[in-house]
């Protein structure tokens, strides 16, 4: 077991290209924090890194920001807040649902990972403000994409490909970030006591609105005792954010109440908001110290709960929802239940589970990522063996076709 | 660039002409295929007009299965096929090839899904961006990204250009605003990406579709997010002495956490040329005149404003207005959406480029154009995308004087030059084409080209899907296969490993 700690990207170009040269599979890990996600990688050999750190270049009034792959999150959102910017996609912590520490992750896993939080309805996910990249693919070869301008069409769109590939086409170096002003203050307004359905509605009406709602989730009633300490009781909570200039939150939470009228409404005021979306966020009710499988899937809004309904007739499973009710989270009481919840899924419009959270055993047997109908997944092959022909980098994380495309491939001399 | 080099047409092709001109006809019956010379005309260049070229012949499919017919039948005979939606590419992305097959979208003209609780609309590729907004005004919503060309492009062209507009600072662009599409693969095979739902289950096809000039896959259906309009839009015309000063003004807007809704810049000759033509009431003595969008509700709107003219007065503006009616903030802007027009008037051809720069180095860029403008006897306008920096220098001149066309070009290039040189980049919203194709070496080594070009391996291994555009040079994808790593030491011994 060889672990690579490279300190720059020359030598990442070195350590991947003596596994290219080598044919031998390393893991790709930043601080590991959401290495227990994906297919469990069987690898002898791993690079490591972390201590490709440090912020190269951050222009407040330009928005954009670089840093090496390597750098914590937490010591970029220290310095962007310092100048009241933010990711505006508001990343996600898997940490503690995963049971690790809070506050641990690098900015390349975050791209790799394609993080994203309750803003994701409103300004997107990491894959909608990354700028460019810097990385070695499989190949054994350097290469860059985009730049740093928040608009570029030149070439092809390299830095998306990599945001969500889990490391399995290229080892990232360097990445851009667009960055944004933070919101001068926020309020929630807290819809209480609403079914699935009527918050689905509600949740849709307040999106369908000139309210500016920047994130709308709800917790059923065995969820919502789980945040702010208790603070919400057990009545179900319907939760529309308004960010912005005060005067703006003020006047569009009246806007939202007036819309709501006939609801009993709270309103939940900056700093326990603040506290309040991080725990959406970070999944915060079923970040429980226990392995008891979580998926995430992503449907349609006005989906989800209908999957959730008819796969509470099958199974034990505990819910909430974020994104107006297209981000579900799942805990299972017992087993993760793949098939059933895939079918589920797909007979109730589409989308896609991932299964975030899982034993070691059924992450080798069930597949962590939904699996794509047959054209797709050879496209995605395809591309896999483009950047890495001989499948050394993470194979088999994202698909179990991916750890032998490349072997196939040297098979036939190609 | 005048001298293009287009690849070669294969003469197999050309010979069959007859033979695939009639197979089309059987795959779309009616009227569906256009081969007469006269008919083909209309479709032998897109905005890009200094080329032009005659398909092999054109096809206008109407259903996604004839699409598939028509690109696996053109797969398995190895003949070339070029996408095309409206023709308003302004990078030759949809310049015919004499040997293709011109593959054109207009007929894919309906809207096929309105979903307002999910904020999505379904629409074919062939639906123009402002019919999408047409579809869904009557309930408040709209759809944001707007190029100027909104009235005439495709949504289908917007997602392979990656198209933006006046709003993309704020609302982004194409890219952040498609959920989904259906789309045909070279060989045939149909695929969904996406959908209402958010993010990919895997690899994100999606992100590197939009934007990939059609050299991907043909878009057969597209899903984008819907917004309910802002309550309110006002606008701020501010003059400045020079762009220096603008430019900072720009910054310090930004600096104060105010995003605004748009951020036009025009400089003196766009100006002039503007107000001659619309007659908007534009300051004349200045050298510099930004227009600022807040949009938003009322009370946001009344509490930035303010800020935003005390910004432009620390700044030296020395003109300032605040439109006080919806009337009043369109006569702002149509000087600025005219200003294409109306530096056709002042000059007899116009060449209009497309570089994004850092906001910062607009001072050194401007300069640096001053001198190439004296340098070529070429005059330039600029409007410009301000709060992104996206650069639109029109270059003026005469096809009609033998050379002013290469002087142009040669001009143009030594712009998109110097914005890389400052960190920029050479396209930001009109794509490479054929137009910045051969430019692209100067932003890319030769790896990073074969990374994107391994990308379109993956999906038309062939080279069939709009070759000849955005890769300066086509390589085999077997060669490209091919490794050079050869077996060797470990890498970096005396570090620590565990
Ligand atoms: C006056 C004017 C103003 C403009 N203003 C702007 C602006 O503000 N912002 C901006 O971004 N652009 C602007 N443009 C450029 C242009 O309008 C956009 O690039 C637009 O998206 C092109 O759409 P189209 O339907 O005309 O595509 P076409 O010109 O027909 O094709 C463009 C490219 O897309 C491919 N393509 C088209 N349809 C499909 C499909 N269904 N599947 C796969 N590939 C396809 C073609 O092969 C080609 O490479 C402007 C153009 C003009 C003429």
């Amino acid at each position: 077991m060889t672990t690579f700690t490279p300190t720059t990207s020359a030598e990442v170009l070195e350590a991947v290209r003596w596994a290219a040269g080598e044919g031998e599979p390393v893991e790709i890990v930043g601080h590991g924090s959401k290495r227990g996600i994906g297919r469990p990688l069987q690898t002898e050999h791993a690079v490591d890194c972390s201590g490709l750190s440090g912020v190269t270049l951050y222009e407040p009034e330009e928005l954009v920001l670089s840093a090496r792959a390597g750098t914590p999150v937490a010591e970029i959102e220290k310095l962007l807040s310092e100048r009241h910017q933010e990711f505006a996609f508001e990343p996600m912590d898997y940490g503690p649902l995963l049971g690790g520490e809070a506050g641990r992750g690098t900015i390349g896993g975050l791209l790799s990972a394609n993080l994203a939080g309750p803003r994701r309805l409103k300004a997107g996910a990491a894959r909608d403000h990354i700028l460019g990249i810097h990385a070695v693919s499989g190949r054994g070869e350097a290469f860059k994409s985009g730049g740093r301008v928040v608009k570029n069409v030149t070439g092809y769109d390299l830095s998306k490909v990599m945001a969500g590939a889990w490391g399995t086409l290229a080892v990232l170096t360097d990445v851009t970030f667009k960055v944004l002003p933070r919101s001068e203050t926020e309020t929630t307004l807290a819809l209480r006591g609403l079914t699935e359905e009527q918050a689905v509605a509600a949740m849709a009406a307040a999106m369908g609105s000139s309210a500016e709602v920047s994130a709308a989730a709800h917790l059923p009633e065995t969820v919502t005792g789980k945040v702010l300490d208790g603070a919400l009781s057990s009545r179900a909570s319907t939760l529309l954010r308004v960010e912005g200039f005060g005067p703006s939150v003020t006047y569009r939470t009246e806007m939202l109440k007036h819309l709501f009228s006939m609801l009993e409404i709270d309103a939940i005021d900056e700093t326990p908001s603040r506290t309040l979306w991080r725990q959406v966020r970070d999944v915060t009710p079923f970040a429980d110290g226990t392995a008891r499988p979580v998926w995430r899937v992503s449907m349609a809004p006005s989906d989800g709960h209908r999957m959730v309904m008819a796969l509470r007739m099958q199974v034990a499973v505990d819910a909430f929802y974020d994104w107006q009710g297209g981000l579900v989270w799942l805990r299972m009481e017992g087993e993760c239940e793949a098939a059933t919840l895939r079918a589920l899924v797909k007979r109730h419009g589409g989308g896609h589970a991932t299964l975030v959270r899982a034993s070691f055993s059924e992450r080798v047997a069930v597949p962590v990522f939904e699996p794509q109908p047959a054209a797709l997944a050879a496209l995605a092959a395809r591309l896999k063996t483009e950047f890495d022909p001989k499948a050394i980098l993470n194979p088999g994380r994202m698909a179990a076709a991916h750890a032998v495309a490349g072997a196939d491939r040297h098979a036939t001399g190609g | 660039m005048t001298g293009l080099a287009m690849p070669k047409p294969d003469a197999a092709t050309l010979a069959r002409r007859a033979e695939i001109v009639a197979d089309m006809k059987i795959i779309v019956p009616g009227e569906g295929v256009v081969d007469a010379v006269n008919g083909m005309r209309a479709f032998e260049s897109d905005g890009l007009t200094a080329y032009r070229q005659l398909p092999l012949v054109v096809v206008l499919p109407e259903t996604t299965a004839q699409v598939a017919r028509i690109l696996k039948y053109c797969n398995d005979r190895n003949i070339r096929v070029v996408p095309r939606g409206s023709g308003t590419s302004l990078s030759g992305g949809a310049l015919p090839l004499e040997d293709a097959v011109l593959l054109v979208m207009s007929r894919f003209n309906r809207i096929l899904d309105i979903d307002y609780a999910n904020r999505s609309v379904t629409a074919q590729p062939g639906v123009t961006n402002l019919g999408i907004t047409h579809a869904v005004e009557q309930e408040g919503f709209y759809y944001a990204p707007d190029p100027s060309s909104q009235i005439a492009c495709s949504i289908g062209g917007n997602v392979a250009e990656n198209s933006g507009g006046v709003h993309c600072l704020k609302y982004g662009l194409t890219a952040n605003n498609v959920l989904g599409i259906e789309m045909v693969l070279m060989d045939g095979q149909v695929l969904r990406l996406g959908g209402k739902h958010l993010d990919s289950e895997g690899y994100d096809l999606l992100g590197v579709m939009t934007g990939s000039e059609g050299l991907l896959g043909v878009v057969t259906e597209v899903t984008v997010r819907i917004l309910k309009r802002p309550e309110a839009a006002r606008a701020l015309l501010i003059g400045f002495p020079s762009s220096e000063e603008a430019g900072q003004c720009v910054a310090d807007i930004i600096g104060a956490c105010i995003i605004p809704g748009g951020m036009e810049m025009m400089d003196g000759p766009a100006i002039r040329a503007a107000e001659d033509f619309v007659h908007a009431g534009y300051p004349l003595d200045v050298e510099a005149l930004l227009i600022v969008e807040l949009d938003g509700p009322g009370p946001e709107i009344d509490h930035l404003i303010g800020q935003v003219e005390a910004i432009a007065a620390r700044n030296g503006s020395t003109a300032c207005r605040i439109s006080t009616s919806e009337e009043e903030r369109l006569i702002f802007w149509a000087g600025r959406k005219a200003a294409f027009p109306a530096v056709g008037r002042i000059s007899p051809d116009y060449y209009c480029m497309d570089g994004t720069i850092p906001r910062k180095e607009l001072p050194r860029v401007l300069a640096g154009m001053r001198e190439m403008s004296q340098r070529y006897g070429l005059g330039v306008a600029n409007v410009f995308h301000a709060g992104d920096g996206n650069l639109h220098p029109l270059i003026l001149y005469d096809a009609n004087r033998p050379g002013e066309l290469e002087k142009a070009e040669a001009f143009g290039s030594d712009i998109l030059r110097l914005c890389v040189e400052v960190g920029g980049v050479l396209t930001g919203e009109h794509g490479v084409g054929v137009e910045k194709r051969d430019l692209m070496g100067t932003m890319f080594t030769e790896d990073d080209l074969d990374h994107q070009m391994r990308v379109k391996c993956a999906f038309d291994p062939n080279h069939l899907l709009n070759p000849g555009k955005v890769f300066p040079q086509l390589r085999r994808c077997a060669e490209m296969g091919r490794m050079h790593v050869h077996k060797g030491q470990m890498p970096f011994p005396d570090i620590p490993r565990f």
